[in-house]
């Protein structure tokens, strides 16, 4: 079996892996990070989103080995050092209910201000379009990335 | 009053979530993310068809594929199970059951037929891969009304695809009130079949324990405690034995309340194995193997004077319920025929709800459960009767409205509506969304050749499920508050919220009440180790029925606290006041006890007062003596363009009414994805199979559950009317977005191309229905 190195949240992992082993479960099964999670399986809904060498990638469809030599950004370890932005604007506005795309919402929102410090509502809503929601509406996620937008501008 | 300060008001705050910072931060604990030394996983095999006899099942390659360490067939599952329960059952009904894997006859794509437990869940699918089954495959029907008139029969020993029929009203004088009718409306109405789609698939975890002969089952559910006693009865494991825990849940929309077969063999698998036992199904199997929603058609009469005043109405459903009852699902049609009245006076009315089987997935409860329907027939139907008459849609309503003075209500449905104000909810819309100004706007654009139109819809539910008489297990919730020996507080609810957030509604409830901190306050639910009884979280019925079971033990707690109180202080019980923390003399409030020192005599029990327990602790069952019955007014507007068919939703206008409020954060955001999921009916979302009964929409790559970026920021607003059945005065809010919203929708963009003759366009609003509906407006076909 393949070895592979990552770093996940600034911590250096090698493990043994499956080539059909997917990233998602490395994280979840392996490193047990199960803060990301997995809602479906067709690459649609966005809930394993994490953050693999700057971009936003969906991790059910990246294979663990084509991770290798990465740094990868996940839920847990976006605050690590107290809530960042993007989490206190999601509790802020009532951007979550059940929670269960939170972790990847609020990774992909991260990338998102990453990308563009000031995006428009319309922005928002185009560049979170690769993560659904069941419970909010999205009303209040926007809400929380506009937040989040203004306390780091 | 003392010294000490006055805790500051929580009830009615908008106070921030304390589920949140778990779930923020990746700490939340959902079933999968559980994973306890030893967990097997299991896969399913199931039917590709839609109906099939199964000739044969070859398992040997599985049982000998690697990690494999079982693997369940029919025959075993059949003799070592119970079959899936149904709970509702109607007077008349046919009620074919079915084991938790079928292995004579498959009845829809989806279903069940063999389990492989492995190491992991690769090496599970793996195995799955080589189970052999052989079907002969037998002619499906797929259209409930083509199933009515003879197709092929779902279950050929029962000798009809007809499940119950059942009346309401008085078919006599409805009949009599629409011959007589000045004008009558007749629409076909079709509420199409929906996903429900919680973003966190269905997953259990079983885990039975040999030494003390225990079963933990840890369940995606809405309904621990009910699952805990019909997963007993199904995997025959004494209750006693049983506990479900319900950790974080990610959303149920009504698919978590029922009883899977995927539980039950967890649970068999895990006392055989004597291991922990995990299924997660995959977003394609949540599509073929949870239950649907809705999929009723809807044959409406609908008769008036010229001067608009209802005379009568009467309206024939065929439910198409699937190819089996699952736990509720012959019970959601008839909450259809319960709400038919709706918001309106109607002098006589009549209803028939035919329930059909197909060979699809069963349907049960999925959010606003028999309520959109009746909504969206009624509110079509007023929009139909409106052009017919030419009256202007929001006065014909107003004209009908059952006034504010009229209530308590009785419906000729057999409800009593508790209190209303629905003309309050509609003034406030029309406000809003700036009526009159809108028909010019939309009269001056018309010219230009642009398509626009406004829809309303006032509608009313039927929340707080509800008295015990309405359902099969019981309507009642539980509620117990302990003050724990240092005045910390711990409450445990019967509900189980999935999203909803009653860990901190309910804390508000109860700091206020006992007057302490609410970080001093902690909401356990879902687990029936923990919370000793309970019903769970559906029909809008957590705070309505589980917060008033909740402040009936807060009020036993502050009776008792008096009692200790008055045995220290040496004075009367009645003379003494419960506020803020403290229990105090009424007319020497210096003279005071606080809740800590109460909490202390309590349990140290050196000095009991007479006829007391030691202990602080209450627990409350309440039975509720009604339904509740929130309403209000939804508006859309919509510009359509007849070149594409494409629709956009401009604006999206909420008043709502759900009595008194306890956290008005909560309840825009219940408003909010309510919405979202109606609008989605009526514009986004439908399960479409072929004429073989495959799902054709059976992946989010083919359903589309609306994204960010198609859908509007809605405007919402609300009107408090309390009601009178509940101490709180709160009526539920969790499924009127989805309620009022959708015949709001459709009645706007028929408005916006009544110019061009179009009456009617059937959901989802998809482009090509919507030119093909212009086409035939002008007499020809696209």
């Amino acid at each position: 079996m393949p070895e592979i190195s990552v770093t996940v949240n600034g911590v250096e992992h090698r493990e043994e892996v499956e080539p059909r082993l997917l990233l998602v479960h490395l994280l979840r099964e392996r490193l047990r990070l199960t803060g990301t999670h997995v809602g479906c399986d067709t690459s649609q809904c966005g809930a394993c989103t994490v953050v693999l060498d700057g971009k936003s990638v969906k991790s059910c469809t990246v294979l663990a080995v084509q991770a290798d030599g990465s740094e990868l950004l996940t839920i847990e370890g976006l605050g690590k050092d107290g809530l960042h932005p993007v989490q206190q604007g999601f509790w802020d506005q009532h951007g979550l209910q059940c929670g269960y795309c939170t972790p990847g919402m609020i990774m992909a929102a991260y990338q998102l201000l990453q990308d563009d410090s000031d995006p428009s509502e319309e922005a928002i809503r185009h560049g979170l379009r690769g993560n659904l929601c069941r419970c909010t509406g999205y009303q209040n996620i926007v809400r929380a990335v506009q937040q989040a937008a203004r306390a780091t501008s | 009053m003392t010294t000490q300060e006055r805790p500051p008001k929580l009830i009615g705050e908008p106070i921030k979530r304390r589920e949140d910072p778990r779930l923020i931060t990746g700490q939340g604990s959902y079933v999968d993310d559980l994973q306890p030394l030893g967990t097997l996983h299991m896969v399913i095999v199931r039917s590709p068809y839609a109906h099939a006899r199964v000739t044969g099942i070859d398992v040997s390659a599985a049982r000998n594929a690697p990690g494999v360490v079982a693997v369940l067939t029919p025959e075993d599952v059949q003799q070592s199970t119970e079959p899936v329960p149904v709970a509702a059952q109607l007077e008349g009904m046919h009620m074919p059951l079915r084991h938790a894997l079928t292995g004579e006859e498959v009845k829809f794509v989806g279903e069940p037929v063999v389990a492989i437990v492995a190491d992991d869940r690769y090496l599970a699918a793996d195995a799955a891969e080589l189970v052999e089954v052989e079907y002969e495959e037998l002619p499906a029907v797929i259209d409930p009304e083509q199933a009515l008139e003879g197709g092929p029969l779902v279950h050929g020993d029962l000798g009809t695809n007809l499940c119950v029929v059942s009346p309401i009203g008085d078919a006599e004088a409805a009949a009599r009130a629409i011959e007589g009718a000045e004008v009558v409306i007749k629409q076909r109405l079709m509420n199409q079949r929906l996903i429900p789609n919680p973003i966190e698939p269905r997953a259990v975890l079983a885990h039975y324990e040999p030494g003390p002969g225990t079963l933990t089952v840890w369940s995606s559910t809405q309904i621990p405690h009910l699952l805990k006693t019909l997963l007993s009865a199904c995997a025959r494991v004494p209750e006693q034995l049983v506990r479900v825990v319900a950790p974080d849940v990610g959303g149920g929309f009504g698919c978590k309340l029922n009883v899977y077969p995927e539980e039950i063999l967890a649970a068999l698998a895990s006392r055989r194995l004597e291991r922990p036992v995990k299924f997660v199904e995959t977003r394609q199997e949540n599509y073929v193997a949870t239950i649907h929603g809705r999929d009723l058609i809807g044959h409406l009469e609908l008769g008036a004077k010229r001067d608009g005043t209802l005379v009568g109405y009467r309206i024939k459903v065929i439910a198409d319920i699937g190819a089996y009852q699952h736990l509720l699902t012959a019970a959601i049609p008839t909450l259809t025929a319960l709400m038919l009245q709706g918001v309106y006076k109607i002098p006589a009315l009549s209803g028939e709800i035919v329930e059909v089987f197909t060979n699809k997935t069963p349907t049960d409860a999925y959010r606003g459960a028999g309520r959109p329907e009746a909504t969206y027939y009624l509110e079509r139907g007023m929009d139909l009767l409106a052009v017919e008459l030419g009256a202007d849609p929001v006065e014909l309503r107003r004209k009908n409205f059952i006034g504010a003075g009229e209530f308590p209500f009785d419906t000729q449905t057999g409800l009593v509506y508790d209190s209303g104000d629905y003309e309050a909810a509609l003034d406030k819309a029309l406000a809003i969304v700036g009526y009159d100004d809108f028909r010019n706007e939309q009269a001056r654009l018309r010219e230009e050749g642009r398509y626009l139109g406004v829809g309303f819809s006032t509608y009313v539910e039927i929340c707080g499920v509800g008295p015990s008489s309405a359902l099969p297990a019981g309507g009642w919730e539980a509620g117990t508050v302990r003050v724990e020996r240092t005045g910390k507080v711990t409450v445990l609810t019967g509900v189980s919220p999935h999203g909803q957030g009653e860990e901190t509604s309910f804390a508000q409830i109860a700091a206020e009440r006992l007057g302490v901190g609410i970080e001093d306050v902690t909401v356990i639910h879902g687990d029936t180790a923990q919370v000793s009884a309970g019903i769970g979280t559906f029909g809008s019925r957590s705070l309505a029925v589980g917060g008033t079971a909740l402040v009936m033990s807060l009020d036993k707690i502050a009776a008792k606290a008096k009692r200790f109180a008055a045995h220290a202080m040496e004075v009367q019980a009645d003379d003494l006041e419960f506020e803020a923390g403290q229990v105090f003399v009424k007319d020497a409030p210096e003279k005071a006890i606080s809740l800590p020192e109460i909490a202390t005599l309590a349990y140290n029990a050196v000095d009991l007062p007479p006829d007391t327990e030691p202990g602080l602790e209450a627990t409350s069952y309440y039975e509720p003596g009604n339904f509740t019955f929130p309403f209000g007014t939804h508006v859309a507007v919509v510009e359509v363009d007849t070149d594409s068919g494409s629709i956009d939703l401009q604006r999206f206008i909420s008043v709502d009414d759900c009595g008194n409020i306890i956290n008005p954060l909560i309840v825009e955001g219940q408003i909010h994805g309510g919405l979202a999921q109606g609008i989605a009916q009526a514009l986004y979302e439908e399960a479409v199979y072929d004429a073989n009964g495959q799902l054709l929409s059976g992946s989010l790559m083919d359903y589309a559950v609306p994204r960010a970026d198609q859908l509007p920021s809605f405007e919402l607003a609300t009107t408090v009317t309390p009601t009178g059945v509940n101490p709180l005065g709160a009526k539920g809010v969790g499924e009127a977005g989805t309620i009022g919203s959708t015949p709001a929708i459709v009645n706007a963009v028929v408005d916006a191309l009544s110019p061009l003759g179009v009456q009617h366009i059937e959901m989802m609003l998809r482009p090509e229905r919507v030119l093909d509906a212009i086409q035939a407006a002008k007499g020809g076909v696209r």
